[in-house]
């Protein structure tokens, strides 16, 4: 982690709280943690002083997004549905990150309920790029990349589904990394779409993104979806088999990203890493699987939001079917809706096998097309995204453009492999790229200590 | 295909949602553009392909049986719903 330069945990956290105000106008924070915030500092510095163990992460601030669990505090989500949840439990990965001594300064704006590409989707408005406000920071974790990426905090914790880490860790020139299905644990973790969901985080550098992520994986007896703790394990990175993936560096992909992401693949060949060109033509068809599988899964996860055991209730609603169907009209954002209605339409009798069923069968072949490339190669490289930040409102009349920002990062989702979003470079106007560096499950502590040996490198 | 109006009122009921005139119309045109671009799929032959519904490795995953306290007691649990009589949480009459 950057080094305190002598100061002290309190003074980091008032210099945390100062730079999330004086960037007010990028809407990164849906609440900032203050009281709490500096009164921890305190105590830290004062555990400190007393030569008590204080952990790795000892007086360092750092953002949540809003999806996680944390009693002291409401946990929104984003959306009308959570805006007075005080959630009662604490999310394993929080509980992680502050037994290291972390200090949580805010809460960080993202897409209602993780569903969307922009931090456009939002209650609390959109969350401004860091490099140009007149464009999107991505989403759905879009304010912990602006608050890592305006170095307010150094690391920031997201949930990454499709691409809500990674998209916009690229967009603000920051790592982002979504780990193997069941690395982390998603206990205290607002739920989307239970076969992809995964908690990861944003960092400035490979080894803050390390240390985090190593912090938070492992076993959690309150999820029985995770996976023994395999980061710190040692790597083997000493020339990699490096495959790009050409389906996604040819047509409608941004010329710049292709030549940003060129640029870091020059970089791995200095490096000695073995790099070739593989083409896999079934991963263009992730984002059709993705925009059925997920928004399957959303129907049910959400069905628990009926206003009546937690979460907005409508107003002067009478009846059962009146509390459920008003109170889900008004609490949920058009996004969420969309999700349903087409998880709920896949899924629907007469169309289950056609659409529901097709995709998960195309998912197996996926997952064995991404296992016959891992049988050549160490590592597969693609860009983020088609192209850099888009403009804050560019894709409202047009949902399926916003979708398709997903397709590069959706197909390593729906098979469960770790994928980082490393910084490769800027297009001419200074907006952001970044790289992905894909790994077979459990690789990825390899692909962190891939992306901090090129990090430097010139 | 297209999605006819009555096609988007079933799936709004099956999804308890009450949807305004607007969204009916506006989520209509949405989820056709949506579900054509799905129709891809049909290029591919899955015939004899096994589906893949969850990506975690293990099959059963087994803990002791004993009671595990939760963390977050029964008041503040019901102090989440909207409308609670007696330390139950109350629901409108159903028949």
């Amino acid at each position: 982690m950057k080094k305190s330069d002598g100061k002290s945990s309190l003074e980091r956290v008032k210099e945390a709280l100062a730079a999330a105000k004086k960037y007010e106008a990028y809407n990164i924070f849906t609440k900032l943690n203050e009281k709490k915030a500096l009164a921890r500092a305190v105590e830290i510095d004062r555990r400190i002083a007393a030569g008590e163990e204080v952990g790795r992460l000892a007086g360092v601030p750092y953002a949540l997004k809003d999806n996680f669990s944390d009693p002291d505090d409401l946990t929104m989500a984003s959306v009308e549905m959570l805006k007075n949840y005080h959630a009662p439990v604490t999310a394993t990965a929080v509980k992680r990150i502050e037994d290291e001594g972390a200090i949580m300064i805010g809460w960080t704006n993202m897409d209602a309920f993780a569903h969307g590409a922009s931090t456009e989707n939002s209650v609390f408005g959109v969350t401004l790029n860091s490099r140009d406000k007149t464009r999107v920071s991505g989403g759905s974790s879009g304010g912990s990349a602006v608050a890592v990426a305006l170095d307010i905090v150094p690391f920031a914790l997201g949930s990454d589904t499709g691409g809500s880490i990674r998209q916009p860790a690229s967009y603000n020139g920051v790592f982002g990394m979504k780990p193997t299905f069941g690395a982390v644990s998603r206990y205290g973790v607002v739920a989307m779409a239970s076969s992809t969901d995964t908690v990861g985080c944003l960092a400035q550098t490979a080894e803050d993104t390390r240390l985090v992520m190593s912090i938070m994986a492992g076993e959690d007896e309150k999820d029985h979806t995770t996976l023994p703790d395999f980061f710190d394990q040692p790597v083997e990175t000493s020339k990699l088999r490096v495959g790009v993936i050409g389906d996604f560096m040819g047509e409608g992909v941004d010329t710049e990203v292709v030549g940003a992401v060129k640029d870091y693949i020059k970089k791995l060949e200095k490096a000695g890493h073995e790099v070739a060109e593989v083409s896999l033509p079934i991963l263009k068809y992730a984002l059709a699987v993705y925009y059925i599988v997920v928004p399957a899964e959303i129907s049910s996860n959400l069905s628990r939001y009926d206003g009546i055991r937690y979460g907005y209730r409508a107003k002067d609603a009478k009846t059962l079917g009146e509390i459920y169907g008003r109170s889900r009209d008004e609490g949920f954002m058009p996004e969420n809706k969309r999700r349903i209605m087409i998880g709920n339409f896949v899924l629907s009798s007469g169309f289950f096998d056609a659409y529901y069923l097709k995709a998960q069968k195309v998912r197996t072949l996926i997952i064995k097309a991404y296992e016959e490339a891992f049988e050549k190669y160490d590592v597969l490289v693609c860009p983020v995204a088609p192209g850099p930040a888009f403009k804050v409102g560019e894709h409202d009349d047009d949902i399926l453009k916003l979708y398709l920002e997903d397709v590069m990062t959706t197909p390593p989702s729906l098979a469960g492999l770790p994928a980082l979003a490393a910084p490769a470079g800027e297009t001419k106007s200074g907006l952001t790229v970044g790289v992905q560096l894909i790994g077979p499950r459990g690789s990825d502590a390899r692909l962190l200590q891939l992306a901090a040996e090129i990090e430097g490198a010139k | 295909m297209g999605i006819s109006r009555d096609e988007i009122e079933h799936l709004a009921e099956l999804s308890s949602l009450s949807l305004s005139e607007a969204e009916i119309s506006s989520l209509g045109a949405d989820m056709e553009r949506v579900i054509a671009y799905f129709d891809q799929l049909n290029e591919l032959d899955t015939t004899d392909v096994e589906p893949t519904f969850q990506v975690f490795p293990m099959e059963n995953v087994w803990r002791a049986d004993e009671v595990v306290q939760f963390e977050a007691g029964r008041a503040e649990l019901l102090a989440l719903a909207p409308e609670v009589k007696d330390d139950q949480i109350k629901v409108p009459r159903v028949l």
